[in-house]
């Protein structure tokens, strides 16, 4: 798994140009999926299984998308200056390398700044090497994501954007893993979450689900100083959600999920998430109101080039969902 | 003749946090099964009341639509014994320190929220308020016992009793929106004894305070041709006295703004007046800051109307309201109701 | 340097007499958000003759469908916003003073000293300030906030004023050699243009235009009006701020430009709420290359446009926004040129009339 992890993250894929991750997901799937289509926004729908009677339509949702930057403006001496895509911490950036969609690099400049001070991101500019603006390979609306290798320190494992391909890895796995389902599920891999839960708007409007999970990243609160007031920690097994800022997982759902982890020995942990949304938002409010979940990775450094996850909770988080999809879901 | 206190007493007895709100739903199922000719439950936990009309197929939808959920405060860590806290719904923190609290753990338990001393709190807040990340709810069980009987993401509501003030004016927590959910079942009372053409849908939302989950959601199956929201709105009192306050107990409140279809405006202000109910035209400018927000947009659009029940404190435990303006709020709904003609829909345009 | 640099265009269009008159009436015409009757009457008045079905919605959208001749038509949805920013009267107090709040996003600086035209019957006002004399250094340096100004329509207004009348700048509509000078060019140009494609249909596509309500308030009209469409594709027409203009330090350059003047149509790739369906913006920048119409990339970044909502209605829907490029966006006088707003007609004419399914066949590749 984790070679398949190394390839997921080191593809590059802001929000809104997932083509790229998108062929690489393709193909890591193979026919392990039944029916594999990409709706309007891009997002990947593969659909495993059929609805018995006692299964459901269930919409698994991972974000393939990662946050990145656009070109706004070439400078006359060739600098080329950007705004985001999704949040981007402008302490993270300077000094960091991005990877432009066509395979240009370039590295995160910054002058004019007193030292002690926080940059804003008009006073950081990409320099791809170019020595003036007729010979910069760059044009305005270019994309780049950041470029950092991935990193195996064992059972940490650590990359770019963890947020959100850890998720799909996992998603790959659950697909890989489950032998039988009571249940239709669509896996989606879900594209622009990073700019507003876009893709899994339009993708849980289109599989019309009878109940959803997102899989996602969240904060962790085990750094030495602790300013995140939350208990979720590396390594004590995939997060439930209970709430984050965009919405409020169903609560029947939460409980199925503690009951089955704890029937099957799985480590779990209880997360309330205080800032950030995930695609269980869009889930929740699509059509007339679709019963939602998320299972969570805990992850140090989100949106940082170096983002930490646990590769036990991750294991443990497909367990999870394996168990989850191969048995029917009951709600009261 | 439905007891208005006794009525909000008891939704009032039970908690109902956004996202939570299965014990008032069973509250409010009960009061209405005998008010609705069925009821339902949405996939995501708004109740749907309906009462048929008497015209003929097909008929016309009216949706009236009360968010039954409530603010409160959520578990997010659970330190020797002592619970840290965040908020669901807006609180300002400066009411917080000393309210009594209920924790729903694996059981009920009582508690009050908690402000350390000074000398165990960042230095840089001196005397100054105590932001919600420093408070703890204190239940006085012992560590080992509060670690069995509550976990993160439990549930922490307030739990002041409702007090009876003077002038027939009552006081306590979660009065933003129950008393809308009252005069939502005064109105379904008063449709016992009036025939009315069109299908009504009373629906008590879920979510409102949190991302008007039930709002967008469950007009998308009913697709009403109307939607009326109720809530609560702002009554002048302690430092609230502009242009956004409506007097206290003086009348309804009749939304006027982008939200609002303006026929719609003009066919309750109408009504209003024919029935000497009093109102006053509540002004919002931009967004209202109810369902409508959500009801309005759902798939092809739907034409909304926003009551308001002025209301003193907001989201503070001590809420204050006047019971005349929600019998005259759920006079008007019923007025309006009954007096839908088949062809009333044509009315709603734009005067084009 | 590229400031101050003057674009030459090589196509100088004509503009007739008749869509000039009919910008001039939007313009003049009062719509601010949730309250567009005005510009709505003059959009029905026009389209009416014109679509094969024309239909006001729930919101107050105007939605008109006027259906091509060839086989595998494209749905094509077109969106303009009929709103504009402006303010709400909300109190009458004692001096027969008003007081207002602000719908939509104005820099409340831009409103002391202004003349405003108040409600249906364009009562004229003004927002007055103190005289000079009387205000104090510190007192200069702090913003007027908006709660302590109001707007005066003389001792005997009476009750022709009430809170919840609508009020606009008073700017009046005018030719300024190349450009135009107006209010809520943002987006009456986008409403035109809408119209003047309705005058000349292309027949190979479904026209669905919407003239939508409330997008300075969330872009709510537009999802609304998208899921009754359901479309194939979109097209939002605005208008977007050109901040062409030269940076205080002359040292710096002037990096963020958004658009700029006489450049041409602004083509978007991303702002806040939509990231542009990359098959569409090489549909219309490849069209603008061909046709020889001058045209520019609008910057990535903030903003948004009716696109916002309806890309995310439904299953998804393929989308983008080309915008007019306008000066002094949100205010009492906006500057734009004459040419710019031709050649987005053109731009708009030329794309629609070579549009073939086989655009959206495929996936987006970037």
């Amino acid at each position: 798994m984790k070679s398949l992890i190394k390839k997921l993250v080191e593809t590059p894929g802001p929000s809104g140009f997932e083509y790229q991750i998108r062929d690489v997901i393709r193909e890591a799937i193979g026919n392990t999926a039944d029916e594999i289509r990409v709706d309007a926004l891009g997002s990947l729908i593969a659909k495993r299984g059929t609805r018995s009677e006692s299964g459901m339509r269930v919409m698994i949702s991972a974000h393939i998308d990662e946050i990145g930057l656009m070109v706004t403006h070439i400078d006359d001496n060739g600098f080329a200056r950007f705004t985001n895509i999704g949040g981007i911490n402008p302490l993270t950036c300077y000094g960091g390398r991005v990877l432009f969609m066509d395979g240009t690099r370039g590295v995160i400049g910054m002058d004019g700044i007193e030292r002690g001070k926080t940059p804003k991101l008009t006073d950081l500019f990409i320099d791809v090497g170019a020595t003036s603006k007729e010979d910069c390979p760059l044009k305005v609306s270019d994309v780049c994501g950041f470029e950092r290798p991935f990193l195996d320190l064992g059972k940490r494992l650590v990359a770019k954007s963890m947020d959100d391909r850890i998720a799909a890895a996992i998603a790959i796995e659950v697909l890989r893993k489950l032998e039988s389902t009571p249940h239709e599920v669509h896996f989606v891999f879900s594209t622009q979450e990073e700019v507003g839960l876009r893709g899994a708007t339009t993708a849980a409007f289109g599989v019309d689900p009878d109940v959803g999970f997102a899989v996602d990243v969240t904060l962790s609160g085990d750094t030495p100083r602790r300013s995140t007031k939350m208990m979720t920690a590396l390594g004590d097994g995939p997060a439930i959600k209970v709430r984050d800022s965009s919405f409020i997982a169903d609560p029947r759902l939460v409980d199925w999920m503690v009951k089955t982890a704890q029937g099957a020995g799985i480590p779990y942990q209880l997360e309330v998430l205080e800032a950030g949304g995930t695609d269980g938002r869009a889930i929740q409010m699509t059509r007339s109101g679709v019963p939602a979940g998320c299972v969570s990775i805990a992850c140090r450094y989100i949106h940082s080039p170096s983002e930490m996850v646990d590769f036990d909770d991750v294991d443990n988080a497909v367990k999870l969902l394996v168990k989850i999809l191969s048995e029917p879901i009951k709600l009261d | 003749m439905i007891d208005l206190t006794a009525l909000l007493k008891e939704i009032l007895s039970v908690s109902g946090l956004s996202g939570f709100e299965g014990p008032v739903r069973e509250i409010i199922h009960k009061t209405w099964e005998p008010l609705t000719d069925a009821l339902s439950t949405s996939k995501i936990g708004s109740l749907h009341g309906f009462k048929k009309g008497r015209g003929d197929d097909p008929r016309r939808r009216v949706l009236i639509s009360a968010h039954m959920d409530a603010i409160g405060m959520m578990v997010t860590e659970i330190d020797d014994g002592l619970m840290r806290v965040t908020q669901v719904g807006g609180i300002d923190h400066r009411i917080l320190p000393g309210q009594p609290v209920t924790v729903h753990g694996r059981e009920e338990m009582p508690g009050v929220v908690v402000q350390p001393p000074a000398h165990l709190l960042p230095k840089s807040l001196g005397d100054g308020p105590v932001p919600m990340k420093y408070l703890f709810v204190d239940v006085g069980l012992r560590p080992s016992e509060v670690s069995k009987k509550v976990r993160v993401g439990d549930i922490v509501a307030y739990a002041q009793a409702p007090l009876e003030l003077t002038g027939e004016a009552l006081a306590g927590h979660t009065l933003d929106n129950r008393v809308s959910v009252a005069a939502t079942t005064l109105c379904l009372e008063a449709l016992q004894n009036r025939l009315h053409d069109w299908d009504l849908w009373a629906v008590a939302s879920v979510q409102e305070e949190e991302t008007l989950g039930g709002a967008l959601t469950s007009p998308f199956d009913i697709r009403p041709d109307l939607a009326i929201i109720i809530d609560v709105c702002f009554a002048k009192g302690l430092g609230a006295n502009d242009w956004r306050n409506l007097p206290f107990g003086e009348g309804v409140g009749l939304g006027y703004g982008p939200n609002i279809h303006p026929a719609l405006y003009d066919a309750f202000e109408k009504k209003a007046k024919a029935l000497e109910i009093p109102y006053h035209r509540d002004l919002m400018p931009k967004m209202s800051g109810t369902d409508a927000m959500g009801v309005q947009i759902v798939a092809e659009g739907i034409p909304c109307m926003v009551l308001g029940i002025p209301l003193r404190y907001m989201h503070t435990p001590v809420e204050t309201v006047s019971l005349r303006d929600i019998r005259r709020a759920g006079r008007l709904m019923a007025e309006y109701v009954a007096d839908l003609t088949p062809d009333a829909l044509e009315q709603i345009h734009w005067e084009e | 340097m590229s400031k101050n640099r003057e674009v030459s265009t090589n196509h100088v269009p004509e503009i007739d007499t008749q869509p000039i008159q009919l910008l001039e009436k939007l313009c003049n015409a009062s719509a601010v958000s949730g309250d567009e009757h005005e510009v709505r009457q003059i959009v029905l008045e026009e389209v009416s003759p014109l679509g094969d079905e024309v239909k006001v919605d729930a919101l107050g959208n105007v939605l008109v469908k006027r259906l091509g001749q060839r086989k595998n038509r494209v749905r094509v949805m077109l969106a303009a916003h009929m709103d504009e920013i402006g303010l709400m009267i909300v109190k009458k107090h004692d001096n027969s003073l008003f007081e207002f709040d602000l719908v939509g996003g104005i820099d409340e600086r831009q409103l002391p000293g202004k003349s405003v035209l108040v409600g249906r019957d364009h009562l004229p006002g003004v927002i007055g300030a103190k005289p000079i004399h009387m205000t104090t250094t510190k007192e200069r340096k702090n913003k007027i906030p908006v709660s302590s100004m109001r707007i005066d329509l003389g001792p005997e207004i009476g009750d022709r004023v009430k809170p919840g009348d609508r009020a606009t700048f008073a700017t009046r509509f005018e030719i300024l050699g190349p450009s135009i000078c107006a209010k809520a060019l943002d987006n009456r140009f986008g409403v035109a243009i809408l119209i003047e494609l309705l005058r000349h249909p292309p027949d190979t596509i479904d026209l669905l235009l919407a003239f939508t309500v409330q997008e300075e308030v969330g872009l709510r009209g537009a999802r609304v009006a998208a899921y009754t469409f359901d479309p194939d594709m979109a097209v939002a027409v605005d208008s977007t701020p050109a901040y062409d203009l030269p940076h205080w330090d002359e040292e710096d350059e002037n990096v963020q430009y958004n658009t700029r003047l006489d450049g041409g149509p602004a083509i978007y790739t991303m702002d806040r709420a939509t990231i542009a369906d990359r098959r569409l913006v090489y549909w219309l920048a490849e069209t603008a290359q061909d046709e020889g119409i001058p045209w520019q990339l609008r910057q990535p970044g903030g903003g948004g446009t009716d696109a916002g909502a309806i890309h995310k209605v439904r299953s998804g829907i393929p989308s983008i926004s080309v915008s007019v490029p306008s000066r002094y966006a949100h205010t009492a006088a906006g500057i734009a040129r004459l040419d710019d707003w031709a050649n987005t007609q053109r731009l708009l004419q030329a794309a629609l009339a070579r549009l073939t399914p086989d655009l959206l066949s495929g996936e987006q590749r970037g």
